[in-house]
């Protein structure tokens, strides 16, 4: 085996050289003035990242307030304060920017292109985000907003929240908002014109068919939600009477904009989490992805149902039966392709060889976590059901274990994954699986009691509750959970930090992967590749190493389908 | 191939280790099981039939998901135990299985479908309140009124009372006008005073933020939107029981202090609190009058 034939003809092989600019100003003003896919990326994923952490230590802070009946550590001014800069922090400044992150960073090396279609606008969109960030978190040094992150009115009207802290919040959503549009169309347009040859639409690996769908989404549910607060800038700062009944406005118009926006906002945030797992798993289990077509043609039918089901969220309000039958019907409806996807990553799972790296740990640790909230979610959408736990910590418990389980463990699964892509270095994959024990252990401990503490009557976003309602003892195992999940994410933290020195390099290809990001050096040079292969099936590095083997007549076992040991 | 066959026979150490795994998984399942009917896996009820047909409802959801839940579950980590990597085993390189999504695609719908079913068929019993019992307020014959939404027993007899949220503090209006001319009504904060074995409809509305009408063991919580009704019901079997809740929706920074309850008393009790709430309320009144004439007379105002 150790000796090899000569080869015949030349053999495929990982043939991209950096290309030098003149270097002519100092390497950190680069940073500001890149307009390199991978640059920006790295540039979204740290600055989001960052905010992660934030949001994480406001809602420690929350849960510390909660650890104990009639605490008065927090005041309810400060309490929601938190909760309204943790919910809007998590959704618009974390995980659909580090989306967007992920998706800079690796759909143009996926599909085999140079860089994204329009790059200027690439570093528009980041900076954008940056100071949209800048904007919102500044409002901490007057007064945050504090009408929680879906602002219903007219709590969030000037008469009710007179602070500018709800004005921040409003251009947020603008600022972001514009970054978010922006990011969209460049995605699109990249997927659509710039895929190597050969790489037809079935072809397209499912992740960026995820984010495909993710920009199309975007495109559809963005401009409402800057009709809705743009509406109510007019209405806190000009005047006008949108929202306002009694001047024959109406609040649940606001409803309907918002969640017409916010549930897509949804699968925003979810549909690049599958797309992480759909090409994590069949990696890791040395086998195809199970129902690839099934895979990709779920995405766009949730995509189609998720702008269908936006009234799931205001069952409580004054509508009609017929409506609130329809509400739920649709809701039912998008569980059935969310269903597929389970059972296809499952079957993936299935006879393959599995190797349980970290990527995989997070991998199975969402689908293990995210069938709860999925579960929790058919409760929800039966509206006479949910009239009992709508706005409880019963729906708290549901959405984290969709977005904490659906997006925070992929995108930790996508970070494990590709960071020897992006840094050249390994993880260390000891410090990787207590990290993830960690993350797992503590999140079911904060989230599972939560189901119970809504079932037994606390609603959501009270900063106290009494010492008789029967709430101390889930209240205390939730509050030490989080605590646990906290510390597996500083474990997963200082991972990045010292392997991004001290890691073992990782060359080119160290998991064995199906996708051309693997076809490089690792980081990718500026240019990406010298070469792009044509492209023959959705898992182009096998063929590739298909065809070294069969030229060089070195034996690669993944290609059998066989486990490959890692150093 | 016949080397792929063994190795895709089991092993007998593994053959162990999936016994265990059975049996802890069944012990947990039946554990989780007896749980179902422990009150913390299941919503409160028990004040009212609308909020015990809600639970039943519940109830059947959450079998089912328990089902649905050890079978995904189960199919998950029994492929992660049994298809581990090993030395001579072998991926089997498959694509996918039409058949088999189809099957999996009509099976989860077919569980919704049920679902639906359920839910419509228990619906009525929810939302359309029963006629007060025998031993209830006597009531008189109600009034036929415009509204499609607002909900009324088969015989029209309904005690109607207007809940007002306003930050932060619950209004409660009592009496058959009280949405049209709430003038002169007996009304009182915090705590609603009402019989038992009475069909009790709610009128529920708010005056300046959204507001959530939420007693946990009186069934489901209705929103209190300004410039809009909304509706529920409820019919307290036993006098004597008060029942604990709170304002559900956020209403601003008294939102947890926002409390409500509800004490249910016997018909004959009700009829003389409410006889002592107009007297009180009058008494007050006059006070007041008083008052304002004095501070007026003294220059004051």
């Amino acid at each position: 085996m150790a000796t090899t034939a000569p080869a015949l003809k030349p053999v495929p092989q990982v043939i991209a050289h950096e290309v030098q600019a003149e270097p002519t100003r100092a390497r950190w003003t680069e940073w500001f003035t890149t307009t390199d896919h991978k640059k920006i990326g790295i540039l979204y994923i740290v600055t989001t990242f960052a905010f992660f952490l934030i949001g994480g230590v406001e809602a420690l802070l929350m849960r510390l307030q909660l650890g104990t009946p009639n605490n008065n550590l927090l005041t309810p001014e400060r309490y929601n304060e938190l909760f309204t800069l943790h919910g809007t922090t998590m959704i618009f400044l974390f995980v659909v920017p580090m989306m967007a992150g992920f998706a800079n960073y690796f759909l143009p090396l996926m599909i085999g292109a140079r860089d994204m279609a329009f790059p200027r606008l690439n570093a528009l969109s980041y900076w954008l985000l940056l100071f949209g960030g800048i904007v919102f978190y500044s409002s901490l040094f007057w007064q945050p907003p504090e009408a929680g992150w879906f602002s219903y009115t007219p709590l969030s009207s000037e008469i009710f929240t007179p602070s500018g802290g709800q004005d921040a919040w409003i251009y947020l959503i603008h600022i972001t908002g514009i970054s978010s549009l922006v990011g969209a169309i460049n995605f699109y347009a990249t997927i659509v014109n710039m895929r190597a040859p050969g790489m037809g639409w079935g072809r397209l690996p499912l992740f960026v068919w995820a984010i495909l769908i993710y920009a199309l989404l975007l495109i559809l549910a963005l401009p409402v939600i800057a009709g809705a607060v743009t509406m109510l800038l007019t209405d806190r700062n000009f005047g006008t009477h949108f929202f306002d009944p009694t001047e024959g406005g109406s609040p649940i118009l606001w409803q309907h904009l918002f969640w017409f926006f916010g549930h897509p906002e949804v699968y925003i945030m979810i549909l690049p989490g599958f797309g992480i797992i759909s090409e994590v798993l069949p990696v890791f289990a040395r086998k195809p992805i199970f129902g690839y077509k099934a895979i990709a043609a779920s995405t766009v039918v949730i995509a189609f149902l998720a702008a269908l089901v936006w009234a799931h969220h205001m069952f409580a309000v004054p509508v009609p039966t017929v409506v609130l039958g329809f509400f739920m019907l649709s809701s039912f409806l998008i569980a059935v392709p969310t269903g597929v996807k389970i059972f296809n990553w499952i079957a993936t799972l299935w006879r393959g060889t599995i190797e349980f790296t970290t990527p995989l740990y997070f991998a199975v640790g969402f689908l293990s976590i995210f069938v709860v909230g999925g579960i929790t979610g058919i409760f929800l959408a039966v509206f006479p059901v949910d009239w009992q736990l709508t706005d409880t910590y019963f729906v708290v418990a549901h959405f984290h274990y969709v977005l904490m389980g659906g997006a925070v463990f992929t995108i930790f699964c996508g970070l494990y994954y590709w960071y020897p892509k992006m840094t050249g270095r390994m993880l260390s994959e000891p410090l990787g699986k207590a990290s993830f024990w960690l993350m797992f252990v503590g999140f079911n401990m904060t989230f599972l009691v939560q189901h119970a503490m809504g079932l037994s009557g606390m609603p959501r976003r009270v900063y106290q509750y009494p010492a008789d309602a029967g709430l101390t003892v889930y209240n205390q195992i939730s509050t030490v959970g989080s605590f646990v999940l906290g510390l597996g994410i500083l474990l997963s933290v200082i991972n990045f930090v010292r392997s991004y020195k001290n890691g073992a390099v990782a060359g080119p290809d160290p998991w064995k992967g199906n996708t051309l990001e693997w076809f490089t050096t690792s980081p990718p040079p500026v240019n990406n590749f010298d070469v792009v292969p044509r492209i023959r099936s959705v898992e182009p590095m096998k063929d590739i190493r298909r065809q070294v083997e069969r030229q060089s007549g070195i034996a690669h076992s993944e290609t059998e389908g066989q486990p490959v040991t890692f150093a | 191939m016949s080397r792929i066959r063994a190795a895709l026979r089991p092993e007998s150490s593994f053959r162990r280790r999936l016994a265990a795994a059975l049996l802890l998984a069944t012990t947990g399942s039946l554990v989780f099981a007896s749980g179902a009917f422990a009150d913390f896996l299941t919503p409160e009820s028990g004040g009212s039939p609308n909020a015990d047909q809600i639970d039943s409802l519940y109830k059947i959801i959450l079998y089912i998901a328990i089902v649905v839940f050890i079978v995904v579950e189960g199919a998950l980590f029994y492929s992660l135990i049994k298809f581990r990597a090993k030395r001579g085993r072998v991926a089997a390189q498959i694509h996918g299985n039409t058949r088999l999504e189809i099957t999996w695609t009509i099976g989860a719908a077919l569980i919704l479908v049920v679902l639906a079913a359920v839910t419509f068929a228990k619906l009525g019993d929810i939302q359309n309140p029963p006629n007060s019992s025998s031993d209830g307020l006597n009531l008189a014959q109600g009034v036929l009124t415009a509204s499609t939404t607002e909900p009324s027993p088969p015989n029209g007899k309904k005690l109607a009372i207007c809940v007002t949220g306003r930050q932060y503090i619950w209004r409660y209006t009592y009496g058959a006008n009280c949405k049209s001319n709430a003038f002169g009504l007996p009304f009182s904060y915090q705590e609603m005073v009402v019989p038992a074995n009475t069909t009790v409809v709610l009128d529920i509305e708010a005056t300046d933020v959204i507001h959530s009408w939420w007693i946990p063991k009186l069934g489901g919580k209705m929103d209190a939107v300004p410039g809009y009704r909304n509706f529920t019901w409820f019919k307290a079997p036993r006098a004597g029981e008060l029942y604990k809740g709170q304002c559900a929706e956020l209403c601003g920074r008294g939102h947890a202090d926002m409390t409500a309850r509800v004490r249910v008393v016997s018909p004959g009790e009700y009829e003389t609190w409410l006889a002592d709430q107009r007297q009180a309320i009058a008494d007050a009144n006059r006070q007041a009058v008083q008052l304002r004439r004095q501070l007026a007379s003294d220059g004051i105002i």
